[in-house]
């Protein structure tokens, strides 16, 4: 009753509650995983520039696309494409939990644990099993 | 008495929302992240079956008919799941309006400019100009 009464006194000087805001939060995998679907999403957004150089270049003629070669094939370039297929694999998986959740299913607490573990642990693999592929369709790292 | 006073502000905006369209983009998000699911794995088998290629074989593979058109349709369909997802993230964190109105629409010119110059180049692949 006592915050009732306060509520209803009017003036400037009392402190307005606040929505709360990311670091009030306790850090738990599902936040996590929720936040790395947005930023992956952010960041693919970009990336789809290398997708869009890729096509350019081929359709531009031999050393458009050697200069495009040169640059994914320097370190920059590897971490780019390395991050490009860890993001394009983890938003994917994300976005499958969230069909998941479309439907109303994989709700609960531990479903939901494990759906976020499933997410991360997933994404990592993938990505190393696409880079091992590719690496062996290539004959071995150059 | 006229009708629009007897009308809550909730009844005003159920069903079509601030922006006036509805759940259409709630909707259209989940068809293209349905349909870039199968899209997505076709696209890192096109991108391995091209590593270390030459040039030459790189606008072959890409050129063929059905890359092509699988590349055109990722292209699209993901384009068009960008650019709900970033008005999506616009809308959350940028709330002056001039800025706001700026990115929205430096996100739809970045996203007609990608898949355009990508669509541009499939079909320049394809029917090899």
């Amino acid at each position: 009753m006592a915050e009732l009464e306060a509520g209803a006194t009017k003036g400037p000087q009392r402190p307005r509650p606040l929505s709360p805001h990311l670091q009030i939060y306790k850090m738990s995998l599902t936040f996590v995983m929720s936040g790395f679907h947005r930023v992956t999403g952010f960041v693919l957004y970009f990336g789809i520039l290398l997708l869009a150089w890729w096509l350019i270049a081929a359709a531009s003629g031999p050393n458009a696309y050697a200069n495009f070669e040169w640059f994914m094939g320097s370190l920059i370039g590897r971490l780019m494409l390395l991050g490009y297929t860890w993001g394009l694999i983890h938003h994917s998986l994300g976005g499958i939990r969230h069909l998941i959740w479309d439907t109303s299913r994989g709700l609960e607490h531990a479903e939901r644990e494990l759906l976020a573990l499933a997410t991360i642990v997933g994404s990592i693999s993938l990505t190393l099993v696409v880079w091992v592929i590719g690496y062996l369709a290539m004959g071995g790292p150059r | 008495m006229k009708d629009a006073q007897m009308r809550t502000p909730m009844r005003r905006v159920r069903g079509m929302g601030a922006a006036h369209t509805g759940t259409k983009d709630f909707w259209h998000q989940r068809v293209t992240s349905v349909a870039g699911i199968p899209l997505t794995i076709a696209l890192i088998v096109i991108a391995i079956a091209l590593l270390g290629r030459s040039h030459a074989a790189a606008v072959q593979i890409l050129g063929s008919p059905i890359v092509a058109i699988i590349m055109l349709l990722f292209i699209v369909n993901i384009v068009y799941h960008m650019w709900i997802g970033m008005q999506e993230i616009i809308v959350d964190y940028v709330h002056e309006d001039k800025l706001k109105l700026a990115a929205l629409m430096g996100n739809t010119f970045f996203c007609f400019g990608i898949a355009f110059a990508s669509a541009f180049a499939i079909l320049k692949l394809s029917f090899g100009v």
